[in-house]
This record gives C-alpha cells, structure tokens and sequence, in this order.
C-alpha cells in the first residue's frame, strides 16, 4: 500500500535537460542569444514549478524566438506585444509562471507603451530584455538603445535619436525590480534570473546581449578582459561600491552627487563608500544614472550590474483577486442572478 | 397671455396638494386611448434630459409597456450651453403593441430651451404636442439658438401647426420647492423632474417607479431626494389643475406586456451580460481586455461589476493591449472578449490576424460608429462590415454576426461566444452606436433555455501516449484547446505559418497553401452549425425581399408590416451570421423579384451578397449618422414596387 501515496510532485527532480524542447535554435553561431537560452533552462528547475506550469511569451525578433526552444508552453506573439499577451495571461491565471522574452526594438521601440504601463501596474511577470543595441532580424537598423553617432543601414551618417536608459526607465515607470547583467557572464547571469523570478511583481532584467553579426562588441567596453573591471561595478546588497581590478577603487556619495574615490592612497576607506541598498528607490535612481560611454566621457562612472532595485507592492493580479474575492465574500453569483439583474420588474 | 396668468393661481394649490399621498388625479379630463406614442425630451446637455428620460422609461416598462429608447447627446461632455450644438435628448416610443424603434417622428417635444425645439422640430410630426419651458426662450437663449433678433418660435407663426403648452416650469418648481431648503442653483436644477410629472399626468402613469429610484439614490427623507419628489408631484398636479389641457385631455396606453418579470436593458449592457453567460454556460472564466472608447465603453463599465461572477477587466493602456491581453487569456483558458468601436478595431487589426493563426478563441464587440477616422463618435453607423469581413492583412477569415435589437445583442453576443470556442477562432460581434444606447424591455431570461457551450480544452496526457499535436484537426477543421498548467500538452504556438498538425514554425510553400486552405474551410463549415434563414415578416416568396442587418431591424420590421398592411407583396429577411451566411440563403432571394438592402453605409453588405450570389440587389443606404426609420424604407419598398 505504500506505493500508492505518490503525490504529483513525486517526479524526478528536474534538469536544464527537461526545459529543452526539440527544436534546435536558429539563432547565429556566437550570439548572445545561446548563452540566455542555457542560463534560462539552468534556472527552471530552481522553480520549483513543473514544465506545464511555465509558460514563455515573446513578441518578434531575434531573441523572441525564445519560446520555441523551451518545452514549457509558450506564444510567440506579434512585434511589441510581449508584456500585454504575458499580462493578459497572467491576470487570467495568475498561478503560472510567466516570463517574458523581448528585445530593445519589440520592449522599448514598437511596445514601448506597453513596457512602462506593464512596469507600473506590476503583475508577477519575469521579463528577459535583450539588449543588443541594434535591430539584427531585419539585418541592422538602429534600435532605441543604440549610441549615438552609430552607422547604421539607416542612419549611415550616425544615429542622432538619443538612446534609452532602460534602467532609469523602469525605475520612472514605477517598476518594482530591476537588474542587469552580461549574456557571457552566465553564473552571474543565472543568479540574477534567480532573484528575478523570486521576486514578486515585474522582474525587469536587462542582458547586454551580442550581436556578432550587425552590432558586434557593442558591450565591448565592459566586456572585455582589460576594460571590464576598470569600467563595470557589480553591485551587492549591504556592501561598498567597490570596483577595478585591485578593488582599489569605490563610489562615495558627496551630497547627492556620486564620485569616483581611490581607495589605494588610504585616505579613503571602503567605510566612507556608498553602500548598496537594493530597497533604496533614490539610490537606485543614481545608479541608473551610471551611464556613461567609458570611451567618450574622461571621468566616467562605471556601468553597474547586479540588482539595482527590488520594492514589495501588491501584484496587481492579486489585487484583482483580492476584488473578486471580496465581491464573492456571499458567494459567487449564479446565472440566474446574473440573468435576471438587480432592476428586474414584475408585470401583473 | 391669458392661459400664462392664470398659472399662479394653480401653483398654489399645488404646493398645497403636494403633501398628500398617494398620488391620483383628481381632474375631470377626459382620457384617450392611444395604441402607442413617441416622445422626445430635449434640453440642454445640463439639464438632465437623460435622466428624465430614463426615468420616463423606466416608469413605462414597469407599468407594462412596451418601449425602445434612443439617446442623443453631443459628443461634448458640456457644449456651450443654450446653443443648438449642446442640445441632448432622449426618445422613446411606448406602446400596447410590440414597438420596434423609437418613432421615425415624435408625436410630443417637451423643448427645455430655444436650440432644442431649434433642432427637434424637424421631427415632430405635424400637429404634434410641444412643451415648452417658457423660462428656456428668454432673449439669450433665443440669441444662443440662432433666431433672429425679436424673433420667438412662441410668440410668431412658427408653431401654427403644432399644439403649443407654454409652461413657466423654472418659475413653478421655484415656487414648488421654496420652502425646501435648498439653495436656487439646486432648486433649478429640479426643473426636469416638473416636466417629468407633467408627463407622468399626461400619460396616466403612476410616479412612484421615480420616486422609489430619488429615495434610494439619495436616501429616504433626505432634502435632495425629497425636492425631486415634490417637483415631481407639482408637475404632475400642474396638469390635474391647469385649464391649459383642458381640451386635449389625457391619454392611456395599455398595457402590452405579457405577466412576468422583466429587465430594461441597452444594448451594450446585453452584450456584457451575453459575454458572462456565455462564459457560465461554457464553464470558463470571462476575460475582457478593453480601452474606453465611444460607443463601447459601457460593455467593459458593465463587467467591471461583475466581479460577482467572477469576470475579470484589464482596462488597457490602447486598444492593442485590450486585444492582446485578451489573447493571452485565451491562450490560458479563459473565455475572452475585447470591445472597440472603429478606430479601436483598426488598432486591434494586427492582433485579430494572430488570433486567426493561433486559432484561439475571442470575440471582438464592434460597436460600429459613424467614420471613418474619430468620424461621428456618438452616432450609429453599419460602416465597419467591409472591415469585419477583410480587414486584416494576409487570408484571414473571420466568422461575423450582427445584433438587431438592443435585447438581441445578448443573444448575439452569446453566439458570438458560442462560435468562438466551439470554433476556436477569433468572432466578430457588430453591433452600433444606436443599438448600444437605445433600451427595450427583456423578458428575463433563464439559463436553462440557453443553448450549451462545449469546450474542446483537451486533458491531461499521459507519457506512453503519442505526441501532443496542437494543429491537429477534427472533422470541422477545429484544432483542440490545449491550456497551461496541463501536463504533457506542452507546446509552443506563435504568428508563423504552423506545421500542420505539429504547430512548428514552417515555410514550407505547400503547407503555406494547406493551412491557408484550412483555417478558410473551418469557417464555411460553420455554416454547418448555424440555423437556416428564416423569412421575419410576409411571404416565402413574392415581388420584394427586404434583406437587413443589425440595427435597421426595428426600422425595417415596422415599415414591411406597413407595406404588407397595404396588400403590398413584400418579406423581410434579417440577416445574423453574415460570415459564413446560411446555407439557404441565396435560394431564400431567389424567391423574390427583387431584394432590396438597406445600410447605414455606402454599400457594404450589398457588395458581399453581389459578390458571392452573383446577382444585383438594390442597394439603399442612408450615411447620416443617424439610424433609418421606417417611413424612409416603406417609402422605398413602395417605389420598387412601382417600377416593377
């Protein structure tokens, strides 16, 4: 008899391998899009979830093939349209997994409207961003995020559209978490999708992705071996802003204004530094300021990674539910009720 | 003057006969019985001529008439006051016999100001009854209105032909309500509930449907509601006491409804009460992703209330979301809806395309408006057909049904529903700005009579059996409901050309041409499913067939019973699926010399019954904004007749 008790979640327990479906991705060699797919797969089964009850939606582009190659359920919708179809989902079923693959052009171009009213209505939604800084399956056309002054196929003398700041968008549009990390960072990256996923309301991750095709080493000046510690700041709750290669260097807050201290002269002491403070919503909005171009500005601050900003607010899918359950505390009303209305009449 | 002087004298015992209940007419006038009648109120957007319409209405529908209403306001939220631009009005028609329209003409205007008569009194028939609030056709308003300098519609030959009570209703509700403690603003502002008694003593109806309606909106006994009821009832005792009507006397209407019990609906709210029965019938969850918009706003309003019965709205930040959210729903098993009016349905476009491909359940509800672009945001227009049927790029059919009558958007509504998820496909739902607003009564409706909704969501699947295949078809061509959270149906769909049965991305040109030739047959083949056409009115067979849609049904089924009154040989057909349509219907055509359509459009309908019939119908369109009304379409039918 003991046999019997198997329960549901009596299944093996499961791996990356469970989350690959069997379509091979169409993605180039070398883009950044393979390195996501394997850090998503690797964090599914920390959800503890079952593959039935994740599902991954997607609008067009490159990266928004996504949902074919994971065997949860999925939509691959309609160019912007990611966070409305994963909103419309999950409102419906608030009980899934929901996750969100998107890129600069379909978030931030074309669903830009409904990136910042997805962000400030705050359903529990994981939200992938790839930013590629370029628009790679219609072959090179510049995208929201792209640098100024880039030659593009459309904008052959320079790109002169001021480019977005997504982490400062997010935090503008009232979103409730927001993170960035590199696609060939995968630990790191796989600890961010983690925190992502855990917190409740809409994750906002920004992944510097490659495009080796039509926008290659944009990320360079932060990627590469030589820039990367001088240049990117990786942030982690209750510690100093502490980056370079020696981790002699820090970020002080003088008065509202960050500046860049050496700490190897010993005057300053990693004591005196800001310390990171995820729930801080003000402090969160300094260092979405950190956005200079390294190989532009001469006293940059460095490119922050890590999560910048976690806030608990009522998903608004639980405040629906919330409404529906109180308007049912008597019971839920039946077609009879319904039929007949509140005004009905008698005629004799 | 003489009849003006003598008021003063009334008001007082007025005021004095205002404490007594319960209210009768104590006046020996005489009583006509009358088989129906059309009134207008017209005022200014302020001066509450929708409530006191409504309010008429309601007294009507529960006293066991039979009535269509019709609401007609600036698209202005306040247009300048006095001037004819910002004159609202509310019509209806009630009667002892079945009333299908409010009234091609109204038999009597109550005119608050100078710009409503203005603007109204091209439609009051000849010889009909005007109430004028004296106090509205002061020099300003006259001004305001556009008469010429000295000149008064009251005063001149304007009115001759016409029956003309002039009541100082300003100056007697003041008088009414002195002692009420209310400030003179407030005092004013009960102005249409005088009218409205006077109204209720014309018509012999009772007032206590309104007062019942004061005491519970603003509280028994409290002074607002206790004010209105005063107005109310010296308005009423106005007409007990006046000579003014002496030689008009009262009218009856008898009652036309059936024992039982009865709701008042407007369309919009048939279609959101449609939706949730559909949703209860069917077993699944209502979802409407929506964007406030003119005239469609009260369908998402309505369901906003409804949480009671579990509906959930997500007002959008666009149309695009309110469409796609309701998408996402439906990809997760609810049944899912989205209302719009034009420009909403051009934005939902893209999306309606996605939803053919997914092939997942959603009805669309058009409440079509004048056009094209913001066009003619509060008045009704059949314009959207053409847009229901091809608006959407690449071969994407779309099945189409119509409401005729506000009661029969919930039944529209409901097939809508039906065909959506039976189907799986997106359903357009057309219905109008004027069946949207307009009322009739409804006999409430059980659960029970309600056709069943079966649902194709597929169960679990275990391991040992074959692969889940997402496009795989049954004999109508529909492919299963496959919702998250089921085990073993995990599978990933998207707005690229499906595999067939597999659902994987596919280029294939062969598989193009298959699928495009499927998702076509799945929605002839529900011309399967649908009833046959049935003839409304007249003969199988004969010399003209009026063939309608949607709104114009009222306007259409009063002029053909005219027309057959008059021994002239004419049916009327109206037409609820107009994708696919019935079966039989071109044999239903062929059974007459000639078919005439009427439209509210440039031709629309016409051109699809041309296009797949291959004979010529005689097109007759009316692009105004404004519905037809059954004098125009018998006057049609008669000419045909002639030239035949």
């Amino acid at each position: 008899m003991t046999d019997i008790d198997i329960t549901q979640d009596a299944r093996p327990a499961l791996t990356a391998k469970d989350f690959a479906s069997d379509q091979e991705p169409k993605w180039c060699p070398g883009c950044g899009d393979h390195a996501v797919l394997q850090q998503l797969k690797n964090v599914m089964p920390d959800l503890g979830m079952p593959p039935e009850e994740i599902v991954f939606i997607s609008g067009i582009g490159c990266s928004s093939r996504l949902p074919y190659y994971m065997a949860t359920y999925g939509v691959h919708g309609i160019h912007g349209r990611a966070l409305p179809m994963a909103s419309g989902l999950k409102t419906a079923r608030p009980e899934l997994s929901v996750w969100v693959a998107t890129g600069d052009g379909d978030a931030l171009s074309i669903g830009g409207n409904h990136f910042i009213h997805t962000l400030r209505r705050n359903l529990d939604l994981n939200v992938v961003l790839f930013n590629n800084e370029i628009y790679g399956l219609t072959k090179g056309q510049y995208s929201p995020t792209t640098k100024l002054g880039l030659r593009t196929v459309t904008s052959p003398n320079g790109v002169i559209d001021h480019p977005f700041n997504t982490a400062a968008l997010t935090l503008g549009s009232g979103g409730t978490f927001f993170a960035r990390a590199m696609d060939r960072d995968g630990k790191y990256l796989r600890s961010v999708l983690h925190r992502a996923a855990q917190h409740k309301g809409t994750s906002l991750v920004e992944i510097y992705q490659n495009c080796p095709i039509f926008n290659n080493s944009a990320f360079e000046a932060f990627a590469g071996q030589e820039n990367k510690d001088e240049r990117t700041l990786y942030v982690e709750q209750d510690m100093p802003l502490v980056f370079g290669k020696f981790r002699q260097k820090g970020i002080r807050l003088d008065g509202s204004t960050p500046v860049v201290v050496d700490l190897s002269k010993g005057d300053i002491s990693e004591n005196d530094l800001w310390i990171h403070n995820e729930r801080d919503i003000f402090k969160a909005n300094l260092l979405a300021r950190f956005f200079d171009d390294p190989l532009t500005v001469e006293n940059f601050l460095p490119r922050p990674f890590g999560v910048f900003y976690v806030e608990d607010r009522m998903a608004y899918e639980d405040a629906l539910t919330a409404q529906i359950e109180l308007a049912q505390k008597s019971g839920e009303g039946t077609l009879e009720e319904l039929l007949k209305g509140d005004s009905a009449y008698n005629i004799k | 003057m003489g009849v003006y002087r003598r008021f003063h004298f009334f008001v007082k015992q007025t005021i004095f006969f205002v404490m007594s209940e319960p209210i009768s007419s104590t006046s020996k006038h005489t009583v006509t019985q009358k088989s129906s009648v059309s009134v207008l109120f017209a005022g200014d957007s302020g001066d509450g001529m929708q409530l006191t319409g409504t309010q008429f209405a309601n007294t009507v529908a529960v006293y066991g008439a039979d009535l269509n209403t019709f609401p007609n306001f600036p698209s202005e939220i306040r247009a300048p006051a006095g001037t004819i631009s910002g004159v609202s009005g509310f019509q209806l028609q009630f009667g002892s016999k079945p009333v299908y329209t409010p009234g091609a003409r109204f038999d009597v205007m109550v005119a608050m100001n100078a710009a409503a008569l203005k603007a109204n009194l091209k439609d009051l028939h000849r010889g009909g009854i005007i109430i004028a609030c004296v106090e509205g056709f002061d020099e300003k308003n006259l001004k305001l209105s556009g008469y010429p300098e000295g000149a008064n519609p009251l005063e001149d030959e304007t009115l001759s032909n016409y029956i003309v009570f002039q009541i100082p209703v300003l100056q007697l509700t003041r008088e009414a309500l002195r002692e009420s403690g209310l400030s003179t603003k407030e005092i004013d502002r009960c102005k249409n509930m005088f009218v409205l008694g006077v109204l209720y003593w014309l018509y012999s109806l009772p007032i206590d449907v309104t007062t019942e309606m004061l005491n519970t909106k603003f509280g028994k006994n409290s002074t607002i509601a206790e004010a209105n009821i005063k107005a109310i009832k010296a308005g009423y005792f106005f007409g007990d006491e006046t000579e003014m009507f002496a030689n008009l006397g009262r009218f009856d209407i008898s009652p036309a409804k059936q024992h039982g019990t009865y709701r008042r609906v407007t369309g919009n709210e048939a279609c959101a009460i449609g939706l949730t029965a559909a949703a209860m019938k069917a077993g699944l969850k209502l979802f409407l992703g929506s964007y406030p918009i003119t005239p469609a706003t009260e369908i998402l309003q309505t369901l906003a209330k409804f949480k009671k019965f579990g509906v959930k709205t997500f007002q959008a930040e666009d149309e695009i979301a309110g469409v796609i959210t309701s998408i996402g729903a439906a990809y997760g098993g609810a049944l899912a809806a989205t209302n719009t009016s034009g420009p909403g349905l051009a934005l939902k476009t893209e999306a309606l395309g996605l939803a053919v491909i997914l092939e997942l359940p959603l009805v669309v509800i058009n409440v079509q408006r004048g056009g094209p672009s913001t066009g003619l945001p509060t008045k009704p227009e059949q314009s959207d057909l053409m847009m229901a049927m091809y608006g959407r790029h690449g071969d994407a059919p779309m099945p189409i049904v119509s409401a005729s009558s506000p009661v029969d958007c919930f039944y529209a509504t409901y097939e809508a529903a039906r065909i959506a998820v039976e189907h799986m496909t997106p359903v357009m739902c057309l219905t109008d700005g004027y069946l949207a607003l307009s009322s009739e009564p409804w006999k409430v409706e059980t659960g029970e009579n309600l056709p069943e909704i079966k649902t194709g969501i597929m169960p679990e699947r275990q391991a040992d059996e074959p692969p889940f295949l997402p496009y795989k078809r049954d004999e109508r061509h529909v492919r299963p409901w496959a919702i998250p959270g089921t085990k073993g149906l995990e599978h990933r769909i998207g707005g690229l050309e499906k595999q067939h049965e597999t659902g994987n991305v596919s280029h294939d040109p062969d598989n193009h041409e298959l699928m495009t030739r499927l998702r076509a047959e799945k929605i002839e083949k529900i011309a399967e499913s649908i009833p046959l056409q049935k003839i409304d009115n007249g003969p199988e067979k004969g010399e003209v067939l009026v063939l309608g849609w949607g709104s114009s049904y009222g306007a259409i089924k009063t002029a053909v019973e005219n027309a057959l009154g008059q021994g002239l040989s004419v049916s009327h057909a109206h037409l609820r699926y107009l994708n696919p349509f019935p079966k039989n219907l071109g044999e239903l055509m062929a059974n007459f010399k000639k078919v005439l359509i009427p439209e509210n459009n440039n031709g629309q309908l016409v051109h699809l019954i041309r296009d797949k019939y291959l004979f010529a119908p005689v097109s007759f369109t009316k692009v105004k904004g404004l519905p037809f009304n059954e004098m125009e379409i018998l006057e049609k039918i008669t000419d045909i007749i002639k030239e035949l």
